[in-house]
């Protein structure tokens, strides 16, 4: 018990030293705006692209979560979380947005299930969960993002997945194609990325559309 | 040199670095045999076609596999940052791999040494990257559709699915989507959207529009997109004007979904079959069409590099 706390108060250690060094921006700050036009400040916003922080309840789970990310080769480091989300000396993870589906599923099979996640860019920003249907009479394709997904409207058999220009999307697409919706592999269960996010909204639209609930 | 790098979705897959031969079962890659079917390897086999029919040096195809887990991206930006300087290519067609702002970055920083900057397009995961990583006005053509369109445009998103629904929204103003990437300098020197009508713009302004044959079923079959950045490819290989291969690309895209008369559940083999002709008819439509080429010629055109030559360097 005590080599945990011992754990814990070195990672608090860590984020105080964080917090004392906001000015040289290692991609773990706060999300503060970072640019007001092209080209303003691009440096400082550019070290933040592309990474997100996980939310935590508590530190136990943030030490629990590092060693499991870590250990899955997970590029993530623990950092302190934005000024909204501190109730003392908080931890939370920094890690690259980009591969968020497969770190959460990660995470989930630990049972550890963030609270939040945010992307670190220069505002609080939220995944597109938004939705467009081309309807070409036998068939029907869903697109979020910048994924779509195209189904035969008699059989509900996925024929083709397009977009998208992360690896995991053609893995996807071999996975998919010519399965019936129902019983098709879920996006987040065998995707990684946000490319795999986006395809999972227009999976789980589709899936609505065909059981006659269109939202 | 014309190098095609971009990683496929095959567990397991090393690193293959190799000339992108065509078979009758597919891209004969480094002594491995690639379905041809959607992604990379689809634009490989695009560019494999269109340097055939020209009599073009087969591309330098440099790949791994990876199904999002990054270990094969990881691979394909160390072989190009460490290999560039002997390669010293003419063009790069980046494709689908991990955006990955740490290696893009080494990976930019090495291009900057090479003697001679090659003609960089970027499509799907390298463009994210490029844009993310602030490295887009340093490339010469970016591939988008009207979704990554919209991310280009977002000034904020680090990637299309974080990109802001009134952006989003603006799906039907293509024009104004093109003002903000390029005024946020998101956009490349030449962006190609890829749509129901493509557009070719340069300097925050759509140059062209092309929307014949119009063959709705494209949009819905995964790869046909990757089919244009091919063609693009190897006609600035081939040392065309840029904004000409943009048209050609555009038009002997459609004339090959016309001419595999689709549906949506066509795949993309089946078109990529149709590109040889496809391109015999582009090439006529541009002529008749008019159309001035705008003086956008690559400089390496002059020194052109015999087939001998590539593969002793490829090996």
């Amino acid at each position: 018990m005590k080599g945990f706390l011992n754990k814990i108060f070195d990672k608090v250690d860590s984020c105080v030293r964080k917090n004392n060094s906001v000015g040289e921006n290692d991609g773990a700050g706060s999300g503060q705006e970072a640019s007001d036009g092209p080209g303003a400040d691009k440096s400082n916003l550019q070290q933040q692209a592309a990474r997100g922080l996980l939310i935590f309840a508590n530190t136990t789970e943030v030490i629990r979560a590092e060693e499991i990310l870590k250990s899955t080769g997970y590029q993530i480091r623990v950092v302190s979380p934005p000024a909204q989300y501190r109730t003392g000396c908080d931890l939370a993870i920094d890690f690259p947005l980009v591969e968020q589906v497969g770190i959460i599923r990660c995470l989930k099979e630990e049972k550890i299930v963030p609270i939040d996640v945010l992307p670190l860019s220069a505002e609080r920003l939220e995944p597109l969960r938004l939705c467009r249907i081309t309807d070409f009479g036998d068939y029907l394709m869903v697109k979020a993002a910048n994924m779509k997904i195209t189904l035969h409207k008699l059989t509900w058999k996925i024929v083709n997945i397009s977009g998208g220009g992360c690896p995991d999307v053609p893995y996807l697409a071999a996975e998919m194609i010519g399965k019936r919706l129902p019983e098709a592999p879920h996006p987040k269960k065998l995707g990684y990325t946000l490319c795999a996010y986006s395809l999972s909204v227009a999976y789980e639209e589709a899936l609505r559309i065909m059981e006659g609930q269109r939202c | 040199m014309l190098i095609l790098a971009g990683t496929i979705p095959v567990q397991g897959l090393p690193l293959l670095a190799g000339p992108g031969n065509l078979t009758p079962d597919g891209l004969l890659i480094d002594g491995h045999l690639l379905d041809q079917n959607r992604g990379t390897a689809a634009m490989m086999t695009t560019v494999a076609v269109v340097c055939q029919k020209y009599g073009l040096p087969a591309p330098l195809c440099v790949t791994a596999g990876d199904t999002g887990k990054r270990d094969g991206s990881s691979k394909v930006y160390a072989y190009l940052t460490e290999r560039l300087s002997e390669l010293n290519p003419q063009v790069i067609a980046f494709h689908y791999i991990m955006p990955d702002i740490r290696r893009n970055n080494q990976l930019v920083k090495a291009i900057k040494q090479l003697k001679r900057k090659p003609l960089l397009i970027a499509d799907a995961g390298s463009m994210y990257v490029a844009k993310a990583g602030g490295h887009a006005p340093y490339y010469d053509i970016f591939t988008p559709d009207m979704g990554e369109l919209a991310f280009l445009a977002d000034e904020k998103a680090d990637h299309p699915a974080y990109t802001r629904g009134f952006i989003w929204h603006m799906n039907g103003e293509a024009s104004e989507l093109v003002q903000r990437a390029y005024h946020w300098k998101n956009a490349a020197d030449i962006l190609f959207v890829k749509g129901t009508t493509d557009y070719i713009c340069r300097g925050g302004q759509i140059l062209k529009s092309i929307s014949e044959p119009s063959i709705p079923e494209l949009e819905a079959i995964g790869g046909t997109g990757d089919t244009i950045t091919g063609i693009l490819a190897a006609l600035a290989y081939r040392g065309t004007d840029l904004i000409e291969a943009c048209l050609i690309a555009a038009r002997a895209n459609r004339e090959a979904g016309r001419l595999a008369r689709p549906t949506p559940a066509t795949q993309v083999k089946r078109i990529i079959e149709h590109i040889p002709q496809a391109l015999t008819l582009a090439e006529k439509w541009l002529i008749e069409s008019q159309i001035e080429p705008l003086g956008i010629i690559p400089d390496y055109i002059q020194k052109s590099t015999t087939v001998a030559e590539e593969q002793a360097t490829i090996h």
